[in-house]
């Protein structure tokens, strides 16, 4: 093949020189490379970094198309246009060209924003230090679109993407040496730099911010409520959506998290190919379950009325707490990532247990920011090396009292 | 429960016979595995002793270029330890000593005499023998360097009494020679080397045997036979120590191959250093693998000529495909080696290699990757590493895969900052690089885990000794 021999004939030249890493990443991508074993097993398996991460890409897909026609059915509904799905997942009113078109035009962008900001950087941080592009940023990228509103204005998510490669991984020296992870620590970035925006009940859904500016400036027009699901209930309002709503997703959120179960089949697609580690995902779920049944409890022996402002979300049954806001898909595809998750199977069982727990706890505690999830895993992730550290310590002693017990 | 009944179990599992089960693992079926049948390999004219074989010994030559030597006269001995001395497995001619940078000697060639004239050395009656004759006699008849230790995995200190002695019988390795097939009709060796090893050590002989196999090791006496069953790395004697009686802090065990116990038995029943062993011959790129009787040190070209090599693009491996070494088509066998494969390189580009579903190679996880719905079909695997080397980023799949009481990935990162008392306290007194060899196999950062762990032994063992 013609195209094969090219490639490998540049790469043969800028084999050494500085531009060579940024090569090797289109290379490579194009074609798994001529390497062969030297030193240690003479074969090996068939996984790599790419593969990986291509498999949890994979299972972000359906969020993302599902994402894009929501953002048009949540629009299209704000405005009046739209008809509602009213529980039916295959329903027209949500399947549309309309909302399609409008989502694709909304979403699409951030999309390509999140990966030419963020791939640009791991180059230049590649072709600067020497190494090769590794692939923690594909999965990065498509996570990030997915958990910002779908109106932020494309510069700030470009500030917070080199925010989040720079100081997220690359000064940690690049994939698999980050503490934090890096797409949460994007989205905290612009949480915590832009907080009206962030926070406010106008970017979730496409078109409420012009829509309130408009009106600001003198026009007579009806105001976009974008409000989410956990937003109203922080300010102790219903929820005014029902639960098969949630559940499918057709609620106002960021753009790829309102779909439970969508993220249901992605998590059961991660756990079956085994890339994404089914002990964090069921322990979280379990952490998350049991905070949520301590705070009806709370509610059913009285201790707090309706007068409370925290009485919606306590009230909130603790299964719910799973298919609204974007709990189930933090627990899914952000705390999985195994280079800031747990790394003992031990410790995954308690670094999991503890997100869920923790995320429900900030969710009904801080009503400014009701979404607790992505604030309870960034937390755990910088414990995650404590908690490894017990469990390995329980193995070390294991070791001593076996030469204790000889030697008794 | 009271320390004095802790130790009384610990003494009983030690002593007594044991069913181990080993779940965690991965057999890898590869095409191309030796034939049950056994012929004469064609003698090579010349053969090679390679002090690279033995790991931190510095070779002192004791003959020279051109010299007449016999089989079994000494060619080397370690400077470290005087008494340790390396042997030819082969009468001839000392043709070449070839030496690479530092002037290191890479190999010494020795040009083969067409029938061999031993060194005879006594024999001895091993029923009657004390530990220290026993010792004395396979020190002076280069027998010694058979005889591996734990911690470190290097040649046996001659100063340390070990607490057990352990020897598997079992091959669970892809493309490895059968030990239930390699040493038919060696029962007298066996049994005789058994009875020699079993009084050098404070403790036990601990042989393993496959559950459900027939291995001439079953019936020897002067030892303890366990019964192992599981998929790879069972077979590895690591596995089956950190079963049977764990390596502590200060405790030293030794291990000695069964294919060389052979050679022991040999030599102490009938004074000769006979380096004959049976090796199987296999590999995809081989039309008619089988096994061959053929000696240490052998040149490989003539037994690979008569078992058909059928792809000359391809890469001789002496040992087993997960933790043997490289060597050319004009290679030899290594010292400790009982199998000789030769696989296809795989230095091709593969389109799209990293992102289309894979039927053709062996996989853990589920990636696309479709090796699990098949559990029992062979593969052809080639050299290609699949990928580019990254840094750690996966977890939990060594685990998988790796069945001993230790962090596997934890290890490989204390051996790589070279923390000392974090490489003690997670138990590298029991591991040699062979044991991680399935995790740098399954490895989707392509991390060279065996070398990890040979440099974090030879740091401890520098530091600590």
């Amino acid at each position: 093949m013609a195209l094969k021999e090219t490639l490998h004939n540049l790469k043969e030249k800028y084999k050494g020189q500085k531009m060579a890493p940024a090569f090797n990443a289109i290379h490579t991508f194009l074609y798994a490379p001529n390497e062969t074993t030297h030193g240690g097993t003479h074969i090996k398996g068939a996984d790599d970094l790419k593969r990986t991460m291509n498999t949890v890409i994979m299972a972000l897909v359906p969020c993302l198309v599902f994402g894009m026609f929501n953002a048009g059915y949540q629009h299209y509904m704000a405005i009046g246009q739209g008809v509602a799905a009213g529980g039916d997942f295959f329903s027209t009113a949500f399947w549309n060209w309309d909302n399609l078109i409008f989502g694709a035009w909304k979403v699409l962008p951030l999309v390509a924003v999140s990966y030419i900001v963020g791939l640009t950087v791991e180059f230049i941080f590649a072709v600067i230090k020497g190494h090769e592009v590794e692939e923690g940023y594909l999965v990065t990228g498509m996570l990030v679109p997915l958990i910002v509103p779908v109106d932020i204005p494309l510069w700030m998510l470009s500030v917070a993407v080199i925010f989040g490669v720079v100081i997220g991984k690359e000064v940690f020296g690049g994939t698999g040496m980050n503490i934090l992870n890096p797409a949460l620590t994007i989205r905290a970035f612009l949480f915590f730099a832009y907080p009206t925006w962030m926070s406010g009940d106008k970017v979730w859904v496409a078109g409420a911010q012009e829509r309130a500016s408009q009106i600001a400036a003198g026009m007579e027009l009806d105001s976009i409520s974008g409000e989410t699901i956990l937003g109203s209930l922080a300010q102790n309002k219903a929820a005014g959506y029902d639960l098969w709503d949630m559940f499918l997703g057709f609620i106002p959120g960021s753009v790829g998290e309102t779909s439970t179960i969508l993220i249901l089949i992605g998590g059961l697609f991660l756990v079956f190919t085994k890339i994404g580690s089914w002990r964090i995902m069921l322990s979280a779920v379990l952490g998350a379950l049991v905070m949520g049944m301590m705070f009806n409890g709370v509610v059913d022996a009285g201790w707090i009325d309706s007068s409370s402002k925290f009485y919606r979300l306590m009230s909130t049954p603790f299964w719910v707490h799973l298919i609204i806001g974007g709990l189930a898909f933090g627990i899914v595809y952000m705390a999985t990532d195994p280079v800031t998750a747990s790394q003992t199977n031990r410790g995954k069982w308690i670094y999991g247990f503890l997100i869920g727990f923790i995320s429900v706890l900030i969710r009904v505690f801080n009503p400014a920011y009701p979404e607790g999830v992505f604030l309870a895993i960034l937390l755990m992730n910088v414990f995650a090396p404590t908690i490894d550290h017990y469990v390995i310590q329980a193995n070390v002693k294991r070791r001593m009292n076996r030469l204790k017990v000889k030697n008794a | 429960m009271s320390d004095s009944w802790a130790k009384k179990k610990n003494a009983n599992t030690t002593s007594m016979s044991r069913d181990i089960k080993i779940k965690k693992g991965l057999n890898i079926h590869l095409k191309g595995e030796a034939e049950k049948t056994l012929s004469k390999a064609p003698r090579a004219q010349v053969f090679a002793l390679r002090p690279e074989n033995f790991h931190l010994v510095t070779p002192k030559l004791t003959v020279k270029e051109g010299a007449k030597i016999k089989a079994g006269e000494v060619l080397f001995y370690d400077k470290n330890q005087e008494s340790v001395q390396f042997v030819s497995p082969v009468s001839g001619t000392l043709k070449t000593i070839e030496r690479g940078p530092k002037r290191v000697i890479t190999q010494l060639v020795i040009e083969a005499d067409a029938k061999d004239e031993f060194l005879a050395h006594k024999t001895l009656d091993v029923e009657k023998a004390d530990g220290e004759t026993i010792k004395a006699h396979l020190l002076a008849s280069g027998c010694w360097p058979f005889i591996m230790q734990r911690p470190y995995h290097i040649i046996a200190r001659v100063n340390k009494t070990p607490k057990a002695i352990f020897v598997s019988g079992y091959t669970t390795a892809p493309l490895a020679a059968d030990l239930d097939f390699t040493l038919i009709g060696k029962e007298e060796e066996l049994q005789t080397a058994i009875t020699a090893l079993s009084k050098l050590t404070s403790g036990a002989v601990h042989i393993s045997v496959g559950r459900d196999s027939n291995s001439p090791l079953r019936a020897i006496k002067d030892c303890v036979v366990h019964n192992v069953s599981g998929p790879h790395p069972a077979g590895n004697v690591g596995v089956q120590i950190a079963q049977i009686d764990p390596v502590n802090k200060g405790e030293v065990v030794w291990t000695v191959a069964a294919q060389d116990l052979v050679v022991i038995g040999e030599l102490l029943r009938t004074g000769k250093f006979n380096a004959e062993r049976v090796v199987a011959l296999s590999g995809s790129c081989l039309n008619a693998p089988q096994y061959y009787t053929t000696k240490i040190g052998s040149a490989v070209a003539p037994v690979i000529q008569e078992a058909q090599l059928a792809q000359t693009h391809s890469r001789v491996v002496s040992g087993d495909v997960l933790t043997g070494g490289t060597i050319t088509h004009q290679g030899y066998l290594g010292f400790y080696d009982n199998t000789i494969c030769v696989i296809p390189e795989g230095d091709d580009y593969e389109f799209f290699g990293w992102n289309k579903p894979v039927f053709d190679k062996v996989s853990t996880s589920r990636a696309l990757t479709f090796s699990w719905l098949q559990p029992k079909k062979k593969y052809d695997l080639t050299t290609n590493t699949n990928g580019e080397h990254r840094a750690f980023v996966v977890t939990g799949n060594y685990e998988e895969v790796f069945p001993m009481d230790i962090y596997p990935l934890q290890t490989l990162k204390a051996c790589m900052v070279k923390d000392l008392d974090q490489m003690e306290a997670l138990g590298m007194y029991e591991l040699a690089p062979e044991d991680f060899a399935l995790t740098e196999f399954v490895c989707v950062s392509k991390q060279p885990h065996q070398r990890i762990i040979r440099e974090g032994l030879d740091v401890m063992y520098n530091e600590i000794g």
